[in-house]
């Protein structure tokens, strides 16, 4: 799976709160998420992204709550994928049990600058900052975890019967 | 191979002699438990995975806390699809207004995590429980609708930070000085994946309330887990609470830890994280005058019955500041009518605080306690991010009951000390 966008880029400690304020908990409407979705730190977020562009976030990114809601109103802004140093457990998980791609490489997190453009394998594990041409690998996932991605979350993977 | 207590734990439940570090598993579970605002997507996704009986009703707990009694129509809503799932899946312990408390006070109360389990919950505190002897974890609503449809969870074992505990607390310094302490020693993500596993003669020396409450904000140093050794406070916990067969777990002597801490409780200081991350620690030594408008005692993290009576120690007899605002929400209808019986309400009042049912309202800025632009409240919960209570340029201050109800009474930030001599 290959991504390519223009890059979006946040600081470290990216809390779920300000990904999606629990103001707006009281739905599950991905739409109604995403219009809302770094409103806190960023309110001119939609207005610089388009579908497929990239997110970058540094150390710990997804910290604080549980909420899936989080994960989900970022792939329904339209962002294809997450790099970030670090990524906060229960977010990571989140993250592949429903399908947003994040890739954890903290070389490319440092380096690729906002309004970049970007491209991803990953299966390779390789990111391109096309803007610098700069290129950097990423640790693959585990097989399991691999296996999950592949079949596009956790809900998936449970129907074909690939985890039980 | 040697094993940590929370890796024995997982071992345990994974069908397995013995797990390492990094290991992905598939462990069954003791407890699956969801709120108001996790567990609509949780049932929306086990719908979408074609399931229609969750693996075993007995073990699926769902809690209405967040945004109740109903903040407008669409936590209405979100309720009216957990009351009906709850029906129709026959769950015995689906908690409503009137029979709820916050999820994390009540699991332990009601019994429904007991030492040796492995539970999820989907919520990010679900970690309270290792006070237990648990291993306890907060996920999303997908693992919670994977939980309930197969009784199952994946986990990727993790390491350890072990904390040894030597002293005893000193007066006015509590479970929650210690681990805002730890949070501003190690960072908000200084134990990412990891286990934070609790030992040492100070670690027996905590009361449950306490071991709670430590275990409570582990997740805000990124742990996965946090976990006390079970003693002689958890089984007379236990025999009160439990209505099942504990399992008790030890780490193995020669288990290897990341990292040994420790640290001399009698050395502790009444502890506040300053805006917007809990790592951002001062003692109260090191705070200059900083008014503030609101006070907030409560939430999964300190709203039971010993924060309310610390709270009330210091209320009692006074009057809050003029201009302070003071909530007072204890965490379960079983510790709101202890207070009540206790006399504490009437303190609350009459000191002028309002005392709220049981709700997480404030804490992640729901209702019953919004901040405005500009405004300052000390809180005994357990985040302090950007707009996390309100405005965005609000600002919250976490703190210990004591520390908080001394605050309400100064008008700022004041330690117990400077209030009762």
């Amino acid at each position: 799976m290959k991504c390519v966008g223009k890059v979006v880029k946040y600081g470290d400690n990216v809390d779920t709160d300000v990904i999606i304020p629990a103001r707006y908990l009281n739905t599950s409407d991905p739409k109604e998420l995403a219009s809302h979705c770094m409103e806190d730190i960023d309110k001119s977020f939609h207005s610089k992204i388009s579908g497929g562009d990239i997110m970058v976030g540094g150390e710990n990114f997804g910290c604080g709550s549980s909420r899936e809601h989080a994960p989900i109103a970022i792939k329904a802004s339209g962002i294809s994928l997450v790099i970030a140093k670090s990524f906060a457990r229960i977010f990571y998980r989140n993250a592949i049990n429903i399908g947003l791609a994040i890739v954890e490489c903290p070389e490319a997190a440092e380096a690729i600058e906002e309004g970049h453009t970007v491209e991803a394998d990953l299966d390779s594990g390789l990111i391109m900052d096309l803007t610098t041409r700069e290129t950097f690998t990423a640790e693959p996932f585990p097989e399991f975890i691999q296996n999950i991605i592949t079949a596009g979350g956790l809900v998936n993977a449970a129907k074909s019967g690939i985890i039980a | 191979m040697p094993m940590t207590m929370s890796q024995k734990i997982l071992a345990a439940h994974a069908g397995l002699d013995s797990v390492e570090a990094g290991q992905l598993i598939l462990c069954s579970l003791d407890r699956i438990h969801g709120n108001d605002i996790t567990s609509p997507v949780a049932i929306r996704e086990f719908k979408k995975m074609g399931f229609d009986k969750v693996a075993n009703p007995d073990n699926v707990t769902l809690i209405m806390d967040h945004f109740v009694p109903n903040k407008d129509i669409k936590a209405a809503q979100q309720c009216k699809c957990c009351r009906e799932f709850a029906t129709e899946q026959e769950l015995e312990s689906f908690y409503d207004v009137g029979r709820m408390g916050i999820e994390h006070a009540l699991i332990p109360e009601e019994g429904l995590v007991v030492t040796g389990d492995v539970a999820i919950g989907a919520d990010s505190h679900t970690c309270t429980y290792g006070a237990l002897g648990a291993f306890s974890t907060g996920v999303g609503s997908t693992d919670m609708a994977f939980g309930m449809a197969t009784g199952k969870a994946w986990f990727k074992v993790p390491s350890a930070i072990k904390f040894v505990l030597t002293g005893e607390l000193p007066r006015f310094v509590s479970g929650k000085d210690l681990i805002l302490h730890i949070i501003g020693m190690i960072g908000v993500d200084g134990a990412r994946y990891k286990s934070m596993e609790f030992t040492g003669p100070g670690a027996h020396s905590l009361s449950m309330p306490d071991r709670l409450t430590v275990c409570n904000m582990a997740i805000e140093a990124g742990a996965k887990n946090g976990i006390f050794e079970v003693d002689d406070v958890t089984l007379a916990y236990e025999k009160e609470h439990a209505k099942r067969q504990l399992r008790v777990f030890k780490a193995d002597e020669d288990a290897k830890y990341d990292a040994v801490y420790e640290i001399d409780l009698n050395k502790l200081r009444p502890t506040v994280a300053f805006p917007h991350l809990p790592e951002n620690t001062k003692t109260v030594d090191e705070i200059g005058d900083i008014k503030i408008d609101q006070v907030v005692i409560g939430s999964c993290t300190n709203g039971l019955f010993k924060d309310m009576e610390e709270a009330a120690g210091i209320i009692r007899g006074r009057k809050v500041a003029k201009n302070v605002r003071a909530i007072i929400i204890p965490a379960t209808q079983d510790i709101y009518l202890r207070c009540m019986e206790a006399g504490f309400i009437k303190d609350f009042i009459e000191a002028g605080c309002v005392v709220s049912t049981p709700t997480c309202g404030p804490c992640l800025g729901g209702y019953m306690g919004i901040l405005a632009e500009g405004e300052k409240c000390v809180s005994t919960t357990n985040r302090n991010f950007v707009g996390r209570m309100g405005h965005v340029d609000s600002e919250v201050y976490l703190a210990s009951p004591a520390t908080a109800a001394a605050s309400a009474i100064m008008g700022k930030i004041a330690s117990a000390e400077e209030v009762v001599k």
